[in-house]
């Protein structure tokens, strides 16, 4: 009886170090938070096989190590890892698999930058409680997110890629471009109007001068005015944005004097509507039925009102040309509208339509680009594969590169 | 002139356009900083500019009205609601309710806004039944092959289609999550490389047209 007893106290002599050990978290320091604003840490420590959700992890911060610490924040010890994914392999603030909490800075604990904090991990398990050593970090905002060097290293490339079609062009001006049947429609749409007798209406989107669609509609528009004014046919465009309407005169402007038809120009050619969608629409559909113009353009980015805008549109006869990179209003056009420039076709159109070396030699680079980009896709679809297949992260350094990290 | 006219905007671009694209990869509080006051920027000029679209109304429908022009009568309504709006809004003091009563700009705004533009989106429903009647015509095999996908999603989507053929919801996901999914990404990645190209363009001064007139100038 005596001897049980004595090997139980034993036991539990023995068992409380070795219970404070499984506690104590291995390896937590406190970092700056990379790759952020400022106002933030971060805390690292190794992951134990014994986490489990019944083992309580509690930070504490104190802003010196006299002070009284303060919890900011409590959580089980299985959760807080670092998953695959989180971060690229080249900015990684700790291992894969270990524990990793991002404080920020809150009403109830703010972080202040470049001021030392002190932080503390309790470890609790049942009645157990383990407190790890204090680590210290300040705060700091980083210049560069290194998380996104791979997305700025594609960026230059492309631009490199860019600029040597552009020069490959000029030497050699006889780029192979593929038919665009919305484009080589522009002429025959222009000159069924003049032979009509009625206006060509041309939409430049609900987007402002802000979107890249709304910039490539105007650069269109100049192109389709040049004709207009060959053809000496009225232009109408009607206008959601103030600011786009201001640069759409100016652009139409200068086609008529580019193709020596200035005294053609009318100013309120370019004209507003409302800032409001279907006040706008409303409008447009009664211009469409009253004046029933002979060809309609919807260039730029669309949203509930494209199908209103183009079956009005079809009602009346017209032919219709959309180019759109609002890929969900997409299926409207296409099914509404004669010809429709789907996506990128809408950014070549310049391109196509001026037959400029430097701008066509741009559609080489950007089909570089693409070529590269389903080369990855193919390339990264298979060694993901293959790395879950073997059980190896090795693939992981060569598909991070391609990934987005914000 | 043509160094307020070229050389001043094409300079303005690049400085912005390589700033704010430089932006995009600091996350110092000064490049957040930079892009709020921009965008407060951009803000008040489209304040301005809504002035230059005003003028710009003000003048196409009194042209209208002067001239009679087949459906002028159209611009007069314009005109009188117009001038009611304003001097509505400048009575209710811009406000749409005040301790909880409508002012008239509030009565204005639900009373005839609000329905107009209710009945403006509700004909989409409309429009939607006659353009897919013209488009599922199985007049060719492409026809054919959207109208046998539309029925197939459209019996997938509604509880009587599932109920009918249980099979189709599993056709419907894959068609959404495998066929549909993977043609709107390739749209997409040809979407990017295009603004990309022609961000590029803009900023190093290649695309030009955007100014008015030609490249060459």
């Amino acid at each position: 009886m005596i001897l049980p007893a004595f090997l139980l106290f034993v036991l539990l002599l023995l068992g409380t170090p070795a219970l404070a050990a499984t506690l104590t978290p291995e390896g937590f320091r406190a970092l700056d938070t990379p790759n952020d604003a400022g106002k933030s840490l971060s805390l690292a420590w190794k992951a134990s096989p014994d986490d489990r959700a019944d083992r309580i992890v509690q930070v504490w911060m104190a802003e010196s190590p006299a002070a009284p610490f303060k919890k900011v924040a409590e959580f089980p010890s299985n959760t807080r890892y670092v998953k695959p994914g989180d971060f690229p392999w080249w900015a990684q603030p700790a291992g894969k698999g270990d524990h990793y909490v991002k404080l920020v800075s809150s009403q109830a604990f703010p972080i202040e930058d470049g001021k030392p904090y002190f932080v503390k991990l309790l470890v609790r398990a049942g009645d157990q409680e383990v407190w790890s050593e204090v680590a210290e970090a300040k705060a700091a905002p980083d210049m560069f997110n290194t998380a996104q060097a791979n997305n700025l290293a594609f960026v230059v490339v492309f631009m490199g890629v860019l600029l040597a079609s552009i020069a490959a062009a000029r030497r050699n001006p006889h780029v192979h471009l593929r038919r665009i049947a919305g484009l080589d429609a522009v002429e025959e749409a222009i000159g069924r109007s003049t032979e009509m007798g009625r206006p060509i209406l041309y939409l430049t989107g609900s987007g402002g001068m802000d979107e890249v669609s709304t910039i490539a509609a105007t650069v269109i528009l100049g192109e389709v005015a040049k004709k207009v004014a060959h053809y000496d046919t009225s232009l109408k465009v009607p206008h959601r944005d103030p600011i786009v309407m201001a640069v759409c005169q100016e652009i139409v402007k200068e086609a008529y004097i580019a193709a020596g038809r200035p005294d053609a120009y009318k100013d309120d050619s370019n004209f507003f509507i409302t800032s409001d969608q279907f006040s706008y629409t409303a409008a447009v559909d009664g211009i469409m039925l009253r004046e029933k113009p002979a060809a309609n353009f919807f260039m730029g980015s669309y949203f509930a009102e494209s199908l209103l805008l183009t079956e009005a549109g079809a009602s009346t006869g017209a032919i219709q040309i959309a180019g759109t990179d609002s890929d969900h209003q997409l299926p409207f056009f296409v099914t509404t509208c004669d010809y429709t420039l789907i996506g990128e076709e809408l950014y070549a159109a310049s391109a196509y339509l001026s037959r400029e070396p430097v701008l066509v030699g741009t559609l080489r680079g950007q089909d570089i680009g693409k070529a590269v980009i389903m080369s990855v896709l193919i390339l990264g679809t298979f060694l993901a594969t293959v790395g879950v297949l073997l059980d190896t992260d090795w693939f992981s350094y060569l598909l991070d590169l391609f990934k987005d990290f914000k | 002139m043509i160094f307020l006219k070229r050389q001043l905007p094409l300079a303005i671009t690049f400085v912005m356009g390589v700033a704010f694209a430089i932006q995009y990869y600091v996350p110092h509080p000064v490049s957040e900083e930079a892009i709020t006051n921009v965008s407060k920027w951009m803000q008040i000029i489209s304040g301005f500019a809504l002035a230059l679209g005003l003028a710009s109304l003000f003048h196409v429908h009194a042209v209208k009205i002067k001239r009679q022009v087949p459906g002028w009568g159209y611009s007069l309504v314009l005109y009188i609601t117009m001038v009611v709006t304003i001097v509505v809004g400048f009575w209710s003091r811009g406000e749409t309710t005040v301790d909880g009563a409508k002012t008239g700009l509030g009565w204005l705004y639900d009373n005839m806004m609000v329905p107009l533009q209710g009945t403006m989106f509700s004909i989409l429903a409309f429009f939607i039944a006659s353009a897919a009647y013209r488009a599922f015509r199985a007049r060719s095999r492409e026809a054919s092959v959207l109208l046998v996908s539309a029925v197939l999603v459209m019996m997938g989507r509604v509880p009587l289609g599932q109920f009918l053929l249980p099979w189709t919801w599993d056709v419907t996901q894959w068609l959404l999550n495998v066929v549909n999914s993977a043609v709107r990404r390739a749209i997409l990645i040809g979407v990017s490389m295009g603004q990309v190209a022609l961000s590029l363009k803009i900023i190093l001064g290649i695309e030009r047209a955007y100014l008015g007139g030609g490249r060459d100038q």
